[in-house]
Order: structure tokens, then C-alpha cells, then sequence
């Protein structure tokens, strides 16, 4: 049973709300039900992005979360904010290359990913954010790498159908590395 | 066509094209701006008219001309444009004209801020009027009642308010418009439409009530369409109310989280729940359900004071208590509030 | 016998229920005259205002509608929108236009919307019993300015005409009076360019006609004539701001 709560909180610019959203296509691929809420208006202050995504077997009772199973961590500020948010057990996925600081909380499970070093080197700083929905797949499972490559599909379509391959190579990378690093 | 994960006020839009909406008058306002947006996009490809407004009560002063002129139309708004709205909201309610207006809510008072709010409830303006309230829950249901808000506009000859939430605009969830209603038959021509003598071979003197009694038009509202609206669009849903010992009344986005709130409280306490899909008319039908054994009706609402709740303090005529649940200083109201109210009421009775 | 005057076809066969001697009978009539004239009776759509102006629906015999107090531009862009074929005309007063509706007067201007609009200045709130209006004379004595309209206090009247015509959508602007029978002549043709520049699709275009109110100013209706000739063609110049061709 899947009922995942998934915050993802970053600067803007860091293709935040597009994580979330390719993360929700992916759950909607699966024929889950899905939400997606990005912060706006007032909760919007200084260049920080944050979005809201439910993956859940049922329909989704609130769009708004409070008590996150799992966190896309991509600056130090978001840390601090909603590391307390997470419930125990929570997954929480951290961009180790602009966050040194170490979690406080014990009773989560943590895995450091340098995002933007592993985009850089592979020459797609702007596929980031697939590389990031990648790693998620992997640590989480709540959604599958094929379930990203058809949402991928789907969202790269027409004049944009040429970036499709290259999105699909950054998430396969991110899954990769996570297998990689944090399989048990 | 399968399920597509869209942005609710994309979703507003997209469901008025389909409903055949002709035209479209609208301001700027935070929640709403990609309702406008989609539509200037797609309304040259599509057709119809699409017009953005030196400012709100413009944009519904054209709004009541092109319905006048026989066409479906519509605007949106957020509260602070709504308030502006009024004046011809107010107008075409006694003219009966047909229209669609979106308030996808903020909070205010007055400017107030960009959160997300259920207010707006107690739509007014002068004179005494009713108008069809639709409260959509998810971004599906957004997309059928903006859809049906048109031919309910239509059948009786009324403008429709959709009340989305700002959550329901900025979120995105899968809809699929092969889901939409049926568009209803037999709804009625409109020989009152202006357009000219030589088109209709009639003239039409469409001016308020001059020359014939004012209470001739508001009577026939009162006994007539108002009674038939009441008896055809009063919707809500509603579970577990004749065994229920604590019954939780929402709409929208906080009924969401009442859900989400009762779910996970562990008690032996029974919960009911009811879910107005209609402000006006109200749905006293579930409250008069209410079993004996109910202590209590909790009125989650993302507002401070409670809107709905005098409407189901009425329904529920003193039979129990009625209590708000809202927003506090920390902010708006979320389901962590449900659930502390709700476990402080169980405790209490455990005591 | 040959005719010399009739009653225009444009108009019901209803009594005017303008006061005795008020301009709004003489502006309605040419308007009706031009109507017959440009023969679009059968094709047009008459927006009224809130005032005194707001009676004329029932003089007009073709498609009437009274919007709301200000909005007449806005209601008739609404219809002309959705019937960019038929000619639509408003009707205003100068608490209509130059006081609550001005913006919307001066975005359908801005918009060039394909609309024509009468405008009636007669100084003076008519229907809610004589207040000040922003077209009010310096020194002009109303309900609501009893000691004379004070420029410290309230500022000028305000022009119009000379407004619109510095708006590009704007194509025709006038300014006429009805104080002499050249005068009321000259008006019915700046009345019927008006309507031409809609017919020809070219922009927004307005006539102001400065007009009276007798019974307000408590003056007779030959004394008003007068008091327009004397106090309000010096402050309100008359001729063409905008033109076409």
C-alpha cells in the first residue's frame, strides 16, 4: 500500500516544483491517485520553492501536508524548516552538494545525494531535477523508474520531444546512484 | 480520453471552453491568473471572446452586456474582486440573466493575503437575492461544476457562483474531461436577448423593472425559481449520520482534511460527515438525519470566524451544539487543527 | 401638402417624461433623427445610463437596456463583443460619465471599442434633485455646492471631450450645444459622424452635448438656453477634438 506524503523544498531555480510534479505524473502513470500543491502567495519569500505531492492507493484526503513521509531536501534552509515536519521513519533525501549541515533528528532515515555535482559532471545542470525524481524512485519506490520515463514521455511532447532521451538518461543516472549507494 | 494531471484554474478554463463558453471578461487577481491565461491562449483557436478589464466591476458590467446579448459568459475573480463584482452580480440577479463567475478564494479582509481561504460565503450586495453556490472538493469536481454552472445559469436564467478554494486553483491533480456531465436538454431559448429589432422581428426593453412593479420580478423569484432550484441543485454528500456521536460538517479543501482528521483518531467515538456541494441552496436535508445520539457538529472552515457554520447552526436548529474550527494565529487552518479539536472533544468525553 | 416635420420612426409613440423644456428632449430626438437618417434602426442597440438618461429606453424603438450606474461602456462592450455587427450606442449623463463611470468611459476610449456615445452636460445631477457634478461651473450654485462650487475646495469642472481626445483608440470627439437652431443642426451631424465612425469600424467615438436643466437650475427653459450660451459654451468650447478621414 502506497500512501506517500512527499514534501520537496528548495531555492527557486532548482526545478523544485517540477520534481514534484514529475513524481505526481509518475503516480498518476501508476494509477494512483495524486496531488500536487505548490507554496505560493505569502508562503512564497525569498526565492524559496516549495511543493506538496500525495501518491496514495485512495483518494487523497488533504493536498496539504504537515506530516511528510518523505522530504526532497535541496537547500540548507529547507533543512532547517521541515526536517521536523517528517514523521518517524520518514524518508528524507538530501542535496549533499549545497548541504553539509547533518539532520539533528535520529529516528529518520537519511540519504545524501549530491545532486549538483552528479548533474555537472554528467554536463545537464538543467536535467537536475530528473536526476533528482530518479534518486527518488529508487530510494522510495513509491513510484518506478518506467512510471518516470512515461511521464517524461508524456510531458516532452511536440517541439519538446527532443529533450525526452536526455531527461530520461538524468533520471536513470539518479536511480543508479541510489541503487548503487543505498541498496541494503 | 485517460486521466491528465492539471493545475485547477487550467482546469476552470479548459471545463468553460467545453461548456461552450463565449466569452470571457476578466481582472488580474492572485489565486485565479491562469484561468485569464489559459484563456487568452486558447479562445482565438478556439473561439469566443476573451477581454481582460480595466478592472473588476468593468469586467462584470460586460459580462451582464454580453448575457444580454444572449452569449454564454463568464468571469473570475478572487474576494477582493468579487466584492467590486456585486454591483452587477447583484443587478443580473434581478434581471435574471445567466453568467458564471469563479471566485477561486484568498483570505482577506479587505486585500487580506494570498493564502488560501474558504470565505466569501455569505455573498451579498444590495437587495434581497439568491444565487446557486457550487462547492467543488477536488479538482475533478471543479472541472464538472464549472462545466454544469453553465447550463444551471442557463436553466434558470441566474448567474452561478463556483466557490473554489485557493488550494483547488493552484493545486494539480489528474482530471479527465471525458468525465464531464451531460450538458442538460431543454434548457430554454432566450427571447429576451438583446440584439435588434431586425433580428428578432421584436424589440426588447431590458431596464430593470420600469414600468411594471418591482415585487412583480422578486415574487416570482421567491415563488417560482426559487423553490425549483431548491428542489433540483440542493447536492451534498454525506456518510454515517443516524449512529454518529460527533458530526463533522466541511466543504472544499477542509473537507479533505476533516476526512484525513477522522481517520486518524483513534477513539470508539462514531463520526459522521457531511459535505455541503451547494452554499445556496444549503443542504439541511443530512442535518435533519442526524441521529440522537449526536453530542456535537464540528465546522472545520478555513476562515476565522466560521461562514458556514450559521448556515448549519440554522439546519440543525439547537438540537446540539455547533462548534468552529478555524484558522488560528500560527495560520491557516489544516487538518493538524481538526485533529487537536476532535481529540480534545473525545478526551474530554472520556473524562 | 408636403410633410415638414414628423415624429422620427426611431422613437416609441410614448410622451417624452423629461421635464418641460429640459435639453435631454432635444438630444434624444436628434439622435432618433439621426438613427432614421443613417436608416440602422432595425440594427441597433441602444445602452442607456442611470439618470434621467436611464428613461430613454422607453423612447427608442429598437433593443433598450439600462446598465448600471457608470458602466454603460462596459455593458455595451459586452454587447457589441458578442454582436460586433450591430451598431451599439450609449447614452450617458455627465454624473454617468464624467463622475462614477470615468474609467470605464476611458478604457472603451483606450479600447477603441467600436461604440458611439451621446454624452448629455447639463452641469447638474438631474434625477437625484440637483447635486454637483464634476461638470459643475466654478461659482455654480447646486444642493450639494449651496455657496457656488468652490475651486479650492472641489477643483474644476472637468473637460471630457478634450480627455478622450488625447486617447489613440479614440477616432471621433465633439463637443456641441442645443442653445440655438444652428447650434441643435450642427449637433445632428456631429451626432451622425459618430455613428458613421462605428458603421465604418474605425474606433471609439462620442458627442458631448451640452444640454440644461431647467428645472434644477430653476430657471426657465429660455433662460437655461441662455445660461448656456452665456456661462458653459466660454468653459466648454465647442467643435471636433478627433476626427476621421
Amino acid at each position: 500500500m502506497v500512501n506517500e506524503k512527499l514534501i520537496v523544498a528548495g531555492f527557486g531555480g532548482q526545478g523544485v516544483l517540477m520534481i514534484g510534479k514529475m513524481v505526481a505524473l509518475s503516480g498518476m502513470e501508476n494509477g494512483m491517485e495524486v496531488s500536487w500543491l505548490p507554496a505560493y502567495g505569502s508562503e512564497m519569500r525569498g526565492g524559496t520553492a516549495t511543493c506538496s505531492v500525495n501518491v496514495s492507493d485512495e483518494p487523497v484526503d488533504s493536498p496539504m501536508i504537515q506530516k511528510p513521509t518523505a522530504l526532497i531536501i535541496m537547500n540548507l534552509p529547507s533543512l532547517l524548516k521541515y526536517e521536523s515536519w517528517a514523521v518517524p521513519g520518514a524518508k528524507v533525501i538530501i542535496n549533499s552538494s549545497l548541504v553539509e549541515q547533518e539532520p539533528t533528528r535520529t529516528d529518520i532515515d537519511v540519504y545524501k545525494v549530491p545532486f549538483n555535482d552528479l548533474a555537472t559532471q554528467a554536463g545537464n545542470e538543467r536535467g537536475m531535477n530528473m536526476l533528482v525524481a530518479g534518486a527518488y524512485a529508487a530510494i522510495t519506490g513509491s513510484i518506478t523508474l518506467q512510471n518516470l520515463y512515461d511521464a517524461i514521455d508524456h510531458t516532452f511532447v511536440d517541439s519538446k520531444a527532443k529533450f525526452a532521451e536526455g531527461n530520461k538518461q538524468m533520471a536513470k543516472l539518479g536511480y543508479d546512484y541510489a541503487v548503487e549507494h543505498f541498496s541494503k | 480520453m485517460a486521466r491528465v494531471l492539471f493545475k485547477g484554474n487550467e482546469v476552470i478554463a479548459e471545463a468553460a471552453l467545453r461548456a461552450g463558453v463565449d466569452a470571457f471578461f476578466g481582472y488580474p487577481i492572485t489565486p485565479q491568473n491562469e484561468v485569464p491565461e489559459y484563456l487568452a491562449r486558447e479562445m482565438p483557436k478556439r473561439g469566443g471572446v476573451f477581454l481582460q478589464t480595466e478592472s473588476e466591476l468593468a469586467g462584470i458590467n460586460m459580462v451582464l452586456g454580453a448575457s444580454a446579448a444572449g452569449a454564454r459568459v463568464m468571469t473570475s475573480s478572487s474576494g477582493p474582486g468579487l466584492c467590486l463584482m456585486l454591483e452587477a452580480i447583484s443587478s443580473m440577479a434581478l434581471t435574471r440573466l445567466p453568467a458564471v463567475i469563479v471566485d477561486v478564494v484568498r483570505s482577506g479582509p479587505g486585500m487580506g493575503d494570498l493564502a488560501p481561504a474558504q470565505e466569501d460565503w455569505k455573498l451579498s450586495g444590495n437587495g434581497a437575492y439568491k444565487i446557486p453556490i457550487l462547492l467543488p472538493g477536488n479538482v475533478q469536481e471543479l472541472a464538472n461544476m464549472v462545466f454544469e454552472a453553465f447550463d444551471i445559469a442557463d436553466q434558470y436564467s441566474t448567474p452561478v457562483l463556483v466557490l473554489a478554494d485557493g488550494m483547488l486553483g493552484q493545486m494539480m491533480e489528474p482530471v479527465d474531461f471525458d468525465k464531464l456531465p451531460e450538458r442538460r436538454k431543454n434548457l430554454p431559448d432566450k427571447p429576451w436577448r438583446m440584439a435588434s429589432v431586425g433580428e428578432k422581428g421584436y424589440r426588447t426593453m431590458m431596464t430593470l423593472t420600469y414600468g411594471r412593479p418591482l415585487t412583480e420580478f422578486t415574487d416570482r423569484f421567491e415563488n417560482e425559481t426559487m423553490p425549483k432550484i431548491i428542489a433540483n441543485e440542493t447536492r451534498y454528500e454525506a456518510y454515517g449520520l443516524e449512529d454518529a456521536d460527533v458530526v463533522v460538517a466541511a466543504y472544499g479543501t477542509s473537507a479533505r482534511m476533516a476526512k484525513a482528521a477522522i481517520k486518524e483518531i483513534k477513539t470508539d467515538l462514531k463520526f459522521g460527515f457531511i459535505r455541503p456541494m451547494t452554499a445556496w441552496p444549503f443542504p439541511k436535508e443530512p442535518f435533519e438525519k442526524i441521529g440522537p445520539n449526536c453530542k456535537a457538529v464540528f465546522c472545520p472552515e478555513i476562515n476565522t470566524i466560521g461562514q458556514m457554520i450559521d448556515d448549519v447552526r440554522i439546519a440543525v436548529a439547537g438540537r446540539m451544539p455547533v462548534y468552529h474550527i478555524g484558522n488560528t494565529a500560527a495560520g491557516p487552518m489544516n487538518t493538524a487543527n481538526i485533529i487537536d479539536a476532535l481529540r480534545a472533544y473525545v478526551e474530554g468525553v472520556a473524562k | 401638402m408636403s410633410i415638414v416635420y414628423e415624429r422620427a420612426k426611431s422613437l416609441t409613440p410614448v410622451d417624452f417624461t423629461y421635464c418641460p423644456g429640459c435639453g435631454h428632449g432635444i438630444a434624444t430626438n436628434l439622435v432618433a433623427k439621426v438613427i432614421d437618417e443613417l436608416g440602422i434602426q432595425n440594427d441597433t442597440i441602444s445602452v442607456s445610463s442611470v439618470g434621467c438618461g436611464g428613461m430613454n429606453p422607453m423612447f427608442f424603438d429598437t433593443d433598450t437596456i439600462i446598465p448600471m450606474h457608470g458602466r454603460a461602456p462596459a455593458t455595451a462592450t459586452g454587447i457589441k463583443r458578442i454582436h460586433p455587427d450591430k451598431i451599439v450606442w450609449t447614452y450617458q449623463g455627465d454624473g454617468d460619465l464624467a463622475s462614477i463611470g470615468t474609467a470605464e468611459i476611458v478604457h472603451a476610449a483606450h479600447r477603441g471599442e467600436k461604440i458611439t456615445t451621446v454624452f448629455i452636460n447639463n452641469t447638474t445631477y438631474g434625477m437625484t434633485g440637483g447635486q454637483m457634478a464634476p461638470t459643475t461651473l466654478v461659482g455654480q450654485k447646486t444642493t450639494t455646492s449651496p455657496y457656488g462650487r468652490d475651486e479650492s475646495h472641489c477643483g474644476k469642472p472637468i473637460r471630457m471631450s478634450e480627455l478622450l481626445a488625447t486617447i489613440e483608440g479614440a477616432k471621433f470627439i465633439a463637443r456641441v450645444a442645443i442653445d440655438t437652431p444652428a447650434h441643435i443642426r450642427q449637433a445632428q451631424k456631429m451626432i451622425k459622424r459618430a455613428f458613421e465612425c462605428q458603421m465604418k469600424g474605425l474606433g471609439f467615438a462620442m458627442v458631448e452635448v451640452l444640454s440644461t436643466c431647467p428645472t434644477n437650475w430653476g430657471m426657465t427653459p429660455t433662460e437655461s438656453m441662455k445660461w448656456q450660451t452665456e456661462h458653459m459654451i466660454p468653459y466648454y468650447p465647442l467643435g471636433i477634438y478627433k476626427d476621421f478621414e
